[in-house]
């Protein structure tokens, strides 16, 4: 697969960037505004699927690699566990309470605000976007006629 | 005024889901589902919930592509469409009809359209509403509930989402599985 046109190659390198900008804009805002983590980073993996589908695989490998997109998902899972854990920290708190909301005090209605909840929405940013690319990648490259190893 | 457009989104819906279901060309259905579920973000935004909407049109974008792509391209045994015979038809004419009448009574308990259930005092949805923004400093409801009072269930939710991504990669991996037999 060798990836489309010019015409698809060029537009689709145009509107990548406004399409990243606008799901980190929905992550970002996600205690603010309508959206959140899981929309943001559906956004964000439409952007790499739509990269993969102009200029084909080889190309989009070397932007983002099954392996690596497989490895970044794993670290948003680890990020939203260990944001969890931050619970413990303090004495008689359970599992996934806002710690930070408790910690420091902030002004609402800003971007910095709402103590770990923009955290979390982050690392489910993370880790719907590089999930759902590499789940489109494997289920879009498996050729049932190879069985060797590929690298 | 809603409840005439979603009434007419929903017939839209079905039509489309009934050309899903006749249409020949594999293609052409897809096309026709990402229709449906166009008809259904509509259908979110009009009833004010404009989280779900993004989500819904977001993920039937990707499953779009998905579909197309992993399927369109790849040899589909043809299976022998079977001729629905007169028995046949009148079999499932009485499960519907029994279906119907099991499920009637089902219809008289249901709230009355747009009217909200859990607005009694004692119940906890109101005390969300009431103290979520002070409590988790976020004016977005819906993500204070999701991320700050009910954050174990979107753990849950990533967790089924990684487990897919692992059984996806598992599956379709290149490695043979009786040589190396190991991890991929």
């Amino acid at each position: 697969m060798t990836g489309m046109t010019v015409i698809v190659k060029t537009v689709a390198e145009w509107i990548k960037g406004f399409i990243i900008f606008y799901g980190v804009y929905i992550v970002l805002l996600g205690h603010l505004s309508p959206g959140g983590g899981f929309a943001g980073g559906v956004i964000i993996a439409c952007s790499f699927i739509m990269m993969e589908l102009a200029f084909g695989k080889d190309q989009a490998a070397k932007e983002l690699s099954k392996h690596n997109s497989h490895l970044l998902d794993e670290y948003g899972a680890l990020a939203i566990l260990f944001l969890g854990l931050l619970g413990y920290f303090l004495p008689k708190l359970p599992f996934f309470s806002n710690v930070l909301m408790q910690k420091f005090s902030f002004i609402p209605f800003h971007i910095l605000s709402a103590g770990s909840i923009p955290l979390i929405n982050l690392a489910i940013g993370l880790k719907v976007s590089t999930g759902l690319y590499s789940v489109y990648v494997y289920l879009s490259h498996y050729d049932p006629s190879r069985q060797e190893e590929d690298k | 005024m809603v409840e005439v457009a979603i009434f007419l989104l929903l017939v839209f819906m079905i039509i489309g889901m009934v050309f899903v279901l006749e249409m020949k060309n594999l293609l052409s259905a897809v096309v026709m589902m990402g229709a449906i579920d166009f008809g259904l973000s509509v259908i979110f935004l009009l009833l004010s919930a404009p989280d779900l909407a993004i989500v819904q049109i977001a993920v039937a974008v990707i499953s779009l592509v998905i579909m197309i792509r992993a399927t369109i391209h790849r040899e589909i045994a043809e299976t022998p469409s079977q001729e629905s015979t007169f028995s046949s038809r009148v079999v499932m004419l009485c499960f519907l009809f029994l279906f119907f009448v099991l499920i009637y009574p089902a219809f008289s308990l249901l709230p009355i359209f747009g009217e909200p259930i859990f607005a009694e005092s004692a119940s906890s949805s109101i005390k969300y509403l009431l103290e979520g923004m002070t409590q988790t400093g976020s004016p977005n409801i819906v993500t204070a509930i999701v991320l700050d009072f009910r954050a174990y269930d979107t753990l849950g939710e990533a967790i089924v989402l990684f487990t897919s991504v692992l059984g996806a990669i598992s599956v379709l991996r290149y490695r043979n599985r009786k040589k190396s037999g190991s991890s991929s």
